[in-house]
C-alpha cells in the first residue's frame, strides 16, 4: 500500500544548523493497517509524515503508494490519496470559509477544478449526513464560518474533510495533542470510527503511549530519523506503557529522561 | 451649477473610476492575502495602453461616434490585457522564482515604469512621459455626442455600470469551484495544498485578475481626463487600501460576499468626495498624498488599539459589575462535568466569545 525505501532528508544542508531529520527510514505499511508512532521530540515523526505528503523532498530514496512512485509528485498532486490531520487545529480548515465550503473544497481534493459551482446543491445533503455522524450539530450550522468553531470542532471537521474522498493513507500527527482531555478521547474514538468503517490506511503520530497501544493494529517507534522498534498484532496489544519506557531508555540511553513523553 | 454640487460630482465621478481599482487591490491584499504593489505600475499602464491606442488611432479612424465608441472599447480592452500580464509577470516571480510578494511587486512596478514610456512612445520612436488621448475624443466624450447628458453624469451612469459588472463577475466567479479555491489558497494555503489546490496557480490567477481590474481603472481615468501619464498610478494601492478599509468600517464580517465588494466602491466614493472637498477649500494635491497615508496608517492601527486597549476597557467593566454583584456570570456552569458533548460544549463557549469580541 505505502511504502518508504531508504529515505533520507537533511535539513538546511551545507549551513551550521544542519540537521539529518530522517536517516534511511524504511516503511511498509500494509492496506488497511492503523499505526501509531511514538518516538521523542525532533525524532523525525512529523518530517516522514510530510515526506510521505510531499511537503519536503527527500534527497534519497523511494516512495511508493499503491504502486505508484510519487517520490517527485508535487504536494498538490498527491493530495489526491492522502488525508491529512494536523497539531494545530488551525491548518486543517479554511477559517474565512464556512463549514460546507470546506468540505466542497475536500470533496474535489483530487479533482480538476473549473467553473462549476463551488458548492453544489446535491453536495448539500451529503455533507449535512456526514456531520450527522460527527454527533456535533454542525450539520445545523453549515453556514457558519469555520474560524467560529472550537479547536475539538475544527479538528473533527478536518478529520472529516481528510477522509470525505476515501484517502489511500490518512496521515495524523498529533491531531489531539492541543485539545483538552475530553475532547480529545472524543477526536480519537470518531477517528477510530472512520477508519475502520472505511477500513482506511492510517499512521497516527501520538506523544500518549496510552494511546499508541491502545490505539491501531501496529506501533512504530522512531528514534534520531530511523525506526527502531516495530510491533503488530497480539504482540503490541500485550504491551504496557512500562515495556515502551524500557525500549526508550534502552534505544536512547535514558536521553529521555526530560522528554514530555515520559510525562503522558 | 453651484460649486458645492458640482464638486460632489466631481468626487463621486472619481470615486466609481477608481473603485475598479481598489476592488482589484482587494483581491490581492484581502483574497490572497499577498500585498502586491504591482498595481502602482499597472495602473498607468492601462492608461498608457488605452492612451496610446486612442491617440494613435486618430490616423486610420473616422472621427464619428460609433468608430471612436468603438475604439474606445478596443482601448479599454487592451488595457485590461495588459494589466493582467503585468499581473503575470509578479505571479510568475513569486511562485517559481520564489520572490517574495513585495519584492516581486516591487521589481514589476518598476519594470511597468519603462514599459509604460515605451508604450507612451510608440509611434514617435521614444519613450514619451505622457500623451494625450487624442482629436477622436474619448469613451465619455463620444457617448456625449450622441447622447445629450453632461459629462458628468455619463461618467456616473458609466461607473456605475461598470462597478455593477466587475460585482456581478467577481461574485460569480468567487463561487465556482477555481474561485473557491483561490479565495482557500489566501485564507490558508496549507490547507489548500492538503486539499489538492494547486496553489501556485491560484496566486498567478488571482494577480492576473487583479492587476486588469486595476488597469481597467487606469484607462477609465485616463479617459475622463484625456490624458495619460507615467505617474498616474503613484499611490495607488494606499488609494485603494482606503477605500477597502473605509468600505469595511461601513459593513459587517457577516455580510454576504457581493455586499462586501459593493462597500468598496461605496468606500472609494466617500474617500474620493471628501477629497474633492479638501481641493476645494484649496489644499495643494501634493498634502493629499500624505493625508491618504495617515488616514489609511490609522485605520490599519485600529485593529491593534483595540486589542490593546479592549482588555482594560473589559477589566474596568467586570469591576463595575463584581461592585453590582453577579457572581454567576463569572463561575463555570456546575454541569460542566456531567456533560457529554464536550465538544459542542466548547462549541457555544466560543460561540460567545466571538460574540463579545465582534
Ligand atoms: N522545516 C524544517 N527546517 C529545518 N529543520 C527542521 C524542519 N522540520 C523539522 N526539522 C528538524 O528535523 C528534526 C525532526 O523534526 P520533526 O518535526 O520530524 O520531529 P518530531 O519527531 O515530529 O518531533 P515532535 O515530537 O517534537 O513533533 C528536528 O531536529 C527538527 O528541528
Ligand atoms: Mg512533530
Amino acid at each position: 500500500m505505502l511504502e518508504l525505501k531508504g529515505i533520507h532528508k537533511t535539513f538546511n544542508i551545507g549551513t551550521v544548523n544542519e540537521k539529518k531529520a530522517l536517516n534511511d527510514l524504511n516503511l511498509k505499511v500494509e492496506e488497511g493497517d492503523f499505526i501509531t508512532v511514538i518516538g521523542g521530540n525532533g525524532a523525525g515523526k512529523s518530517t516522514m509524515l510530510n515526506i510521505i505528503a510531499g511537503v519536503f523532498l527527500p534527497e534519497e530514496g523511494d516512495i511508493v503508494i499503491d504502486g505508484v512512485n510519487v517520490t517527485r509528485l508535487a504536494e498538490h498532486k498527491r493530495a489526491s490519496m492522502i488525508g491529512r490531520v494536523f497539531q494545530d487545529p488551525m491548518i486543517g480548515t479554511a477559517a474565512n470559509m464556512n463549514i460546507e465550503e470546506n468540505l466542497a473544497l475536500a470533496n474535489r481534493r483530487g479533482k480538476i477544478r473549473g467553473l462549476g459551482w463551488g458548492v453544489k446543491k446535491g453536495e448539500r445533503e451529503l455533507f449535512r449526513e456526514k456531520l450527522k455522524m460527527l454527533d456535533l450539530n454542525l450539520e445545523d450550522r453549515m453556514t457558519t464560518k469555520v474560524g467560529l468553531l472550537s479547536g475539538g470542532q475544527r479538528q473533527a471537521l478536518t478529520l472529516l474533510m481528510a477522509t470525505l474522498i476515501k484517502p489511500k493513507v490518512l496521515l495524523l500527527d498529533e491531531h489531539t495533542a492541543a485539545l483538552d482531555p475530553k475532547t480529545a478521547s472524543k477526536v480519537l474514538s470518531l477517528t477510530e470510527e472512520i477508519t475502520s468503517e472505511q477500513n482506511i490506511t492510517t499512521i497516527m503520530i501520538t506523544h500518549n503511549m496510552k494511546d499508541a497501544i491502545r490505539y491501531g493494529n501496529r506501533l512504530i517507534m522512531m528514534n534520531n530519523g530511523s525506526i527502531i522498534y516495530d510491533v503488530k498484532g497480539e504482540e503490541k496489544k500485550n504491551l504496557t506503557v512500562k515495556d515502551l519506557l524500557l525500549k526508550f531508555e534502552q534505544s536512547s540511553d535514558g536521553e529521555f529522561a526530560n522528554d514530555r513523553m515520559l510525562l503522558t | 451649477m453651484d460649486v458645492f454640487f458640482s464638486t460632489f460630482l466631481t468626487g463621486a465621478n472619481q470615486g466609481l473610476l477608481w473603485a475598479v481599482l481598489a476592488i482589484g487591490v482587494y483581491i490581492s491584499y484581502r483574497i490572497l492575502d499577498f500585498a502586491d504593489l504591482t498595481v502602482e505600475g499597472s495602473f498607468a499602464s492601462g492608461g498608457a495602453t488605452a492612451g496610446i491606442i486612442m491617440s494613435l488611432s486618430k490616423d486610420f479612424v473616422a472621427t464619428g461616434a460609433a468608430a471612436g465608441m468603438f475604439m474606445s472599447v478596443i482601448s479599454i480592452l487592451c488595457a485590461i490585457v495588459v494589466g493582467g500580464l503585468a499581473g503575470l509577470v509578479t505571479g510568475l516571480l513569486n511562485t517559481k522564482l520564489k520572490i517574495a510578494p513585495i519584492l516581486a511587486g516591487i521589481l514589476t512596478m518598476t519594470g511597468l515604469y519603462s514599459v509604460n514610456l515605451m508604450i507612451m512612445g510608440i509611434g514617435t520612436g521614444g519613450a514619451k512621459n505622457n500623451i494625450a488621448l487624442g482629436p477622436i475624443g474619448t469613451l465619455f466624450t463620444k457617448i456625449g455626442d450622441v447622447m445629450p447628458i453632461p459629462k458628468n453624469y455619463i461618467i456616473l451612469i458609466i461607473g456605475i455600470l461598470t462597478a455593477a459588472i466587475v460585482i456581478a463577475i467577481l461574485y460569480w466567479f468567487f463561487g465556482t469551484e477555481v474561485g473557491s479555491a483561490m479565495r482557500a489558497t489566501g485564507n490558508n494555503e496549507k490547507m489548500a495544498k492538503a486539499q489538492g489546490i494547486n496553489t501556485q496557480n491560484s496566486k498567478i490567477l488571482g494577480l492576473v485578475v487583479s492587476n486588469a481590474l486595476v488597469a481597467l481603472s487606469g484607462a477609465l481615468v485616463a479617459h475622463q481626463q484625456s490624458n495619460a501619464s507615467v505617474t498616474m498610478g503613484v499611490g495607488a494601492i494606499v488609494i485603494g487600501l482606503a477605500a477597502i478599509i473605509i468600505g469595511e468600517s461601513i459593513i459587517s464580517a457577516k455580510f454576504p460576499f457581493w455586499a462586501r465588494l459593493a462597500s468598496i466602491v461605496i468606500g472609494s466614493l466617500i474617500y474620493r468626495i471628501i477629497i474633492s472637498y479638501i481641493y476645494l477649500a484649496g489644499v495643494d494635491s501634493e498634502y493629499v498624498k500624505l493625508l491618504t497615508a495617515i488616514m489609511v496608517v490609522v485605520a490599519l492601527a485600529i485593529p491593534l488599539i483595540k486589542e490593546k486597549v479592549g482588555p482594560i476597557i473589559k477589566k474596568k467593566r467586570e469591576a463595575k459589575n463584581k461592585n453590582s454583584n453577579t457572581p454567576s456570570d463569572s463561575e463555570p456552569p456546575a454541569d460542566n462535568e456531567t456533560n457529554e458533548n464536550t465538544l459542542a460544549d466548547n462549541a457555544e463557549e466560543t460561540n460567545v466569545k466571538s460574540a463579545k469580541e465582534v
